[in-house]
């Protein structure tokens, strides 16, 4: 019977690191494209003109509805034939960034949603532009309400991160496939890849409530 | 010249005519009370005034200004007449100094500094100074709704409309929100309230509007309307009231 043997990975210490850093780097650029897309897809599916609410409803359904994998495949191998020419990791960032941004489109309207039209109309009434009612009076208490569900959907982006490992994307699990064929350890690789994805979910739900205990100190009567 | 005045107006939701035709005039310094059953249309005439609500038939001005709600320079008229509402409508997010400074700092582009002794001189006036650094959820029903009534102070208004604000208040706070407005017509603001306080219509209002199936049914003096109704609408109105 074999046993189990850390020793050999150690040699790919700097590779896991490496591996480490771009999938942090690919959650947080994505995340980032994600949610400037959700805020902005939000509002423009409340306020909006017709033809863009029914744009950005096609592209959340058609997000939310198909395998991110074909997504990433299509922007990695189907884009450059019109002209976009990419490397692995940019096109990942992308494709994560358009699907991270489908499902915050969603989170955050819910979350505009919730805030009742009567405090809308006391900004209005305070000659505030809609501008100035969007981002002072109804934004903020509606990622409050909506914080909870959008660090959830961070942590399954931070996870769905290894699917880039199929276009080869060289982020952590493509990191343990290179490390497997090497060493021909795959339980250990893959379970020390999963202590990495672990412990690095525990750092972000650390941080998010660290943040969100900063973000929203306001009390609120229940 | 009146400073409101109000044609012939008509409003419907839908099929419902809420509004069948209302006349009124409001002169500067002058505190009208609009009374009447749910349902007379009293708070949607108020609405309005201040261009929440669009009107079908008539015509309001404000000053000689028709008032619409695409009228130009909305916000700026929106500055000019206040409107307290029945729910506070505070921005629970915002502590009571930046409730009463947003729009002030956003838009008339005062400093912070400025911003704070502005919160702490309508606050005064309200009695609530020392509750400039509280939020929403930290004060009663009484407190907020004096705060929004600073809130509305701080735009410097000519004009200010009152929509039922002690109706959500518990019994023991309606008194503090009613001495709040006693003092401010005393200094001489405009207003118009919808109420069923007709301690405070019979007290301090300069005429009652007694509003009854979309129509303004009686006008005039407290003193006369109270003592004399001449139709029986008002006449049970008041009887029930008491």
């Amino acid at each position: 019977m074999q046993t189990l043997n850390f020793q050999q990975l150690l040699r790919y210490q700097d590779q896991l690191i490496d591996g480490t850093l771009h999938t942090l780097l690919l959650t947080l650029v994505a995340a980032l494209i994600g949610t400037a897309i959700g805020v902005a897809g939000a509002a423009a599916v409340r306020g909006g003109p017709r033809p863009v609410r029914w744009a950005i409803r096609g592209y959340v359904e058609l997000i939310r509805n198909t395998p991110s994998l074909i997504q990433l495949f299509v922007v990695f191998f189907v884009l450059p034939g019109f002209g976009l020419r990419m490397g692995a990791f940019e096109a990942a960032a992308i494709a994560l960034g358009l699907y991270f941004g489908a499902y915050c489109t969603e989170i955050v309207r819910a979350g505009l949603d919730a805030i009742p039209g009567s405090q809308v109309e006391a900004g209005q009434c305070l000659g505030l532009t809609r501008w100035q009612v969007f981002r002072h009076v109804v934004l903020p208490p509606a990622l409050r309400s909506v914080y909870p569900a959008f660090t959830s959907q961070f942590v399954l982006l931070l996870l769905g991160t290894s699917l880039a490992s199929q276009i080869s994307a060289e982020e952590l699990f493509h990191t343990g496939g290179f490390i497997e064929t090497r060493t021909y350890r795959s339980f250990e690789v893959y379970a020390v890849i999963c202590g990495i994805y672990f412990a690095l979910v525990m750092i972000f739900k650390l941080l998010f409530a660290a943040v969100g205990h900063l973000a929203f100190r306001w009390p609120v009567r229940r | 010249m009146a400073l409101v005045d109000i044609k012939n107006v008509t409003k419907s939701y839908g099929s419902i005519e809420v509004l069948k035709g209302v006349s009124l005039s409001i002169d500067e310094g002058e505190i009208v009370t609009i009374i009447g059953k749910s349902g007379s249309g009293k708070s949607t005439l108020l609405r309005c005034i201040n261009a929440l609500e669009r009107i079908d038939g008539g015509e309001i001005t404000v000053e000689g200004q028709p008032v619409r709600t695409d009228m130009p320079n909305l916000r700026g008229f929106r500055q000019r007449v206040g409107i307290v509402f029945q729910a506070f409508n505070l921005f629970p997010h915002m502590t009571v100094e930046r409730n009463i400074t947003l729009a002030p700092i956003l838009n008339k582009r005062i400093a912070k500094a400025e911003g704070r002794a502005l919160a702490l001189d309508v606050l005064a006036r309200v009695g609530l100074a020392d509750k400039i650094d509280a939020y929403p959820a930290q004060l009663s029903g009484g407190q907020q709704q004096r705060v929004a009534i600073a809130r509305c102070l701080a735009m410097g208004p000519q004009l200010m409309l009152f929509d039922e604000v002690t109706s959500a208040l518990d019994p023991e706070l309606v008194g503090e929100v009613l001495k709040v407005m006693e003092d401010m017509a005393r200094q001489g603001m405009t207003m118009v309230l919808v109420t069923h306080e007709m301690g405070f219509a019979r007290n301090v209002a300069s005429k009652i509007v007694f509003m009854h199936q979309g129509r303004v049914w009686e006008e005039g003096p407290p003193a006369d309307l109270f003592a004399n109704p001449r139709t029986p609408e008002l006449r049970s109105f008041i009887a029930s009231a008491r």
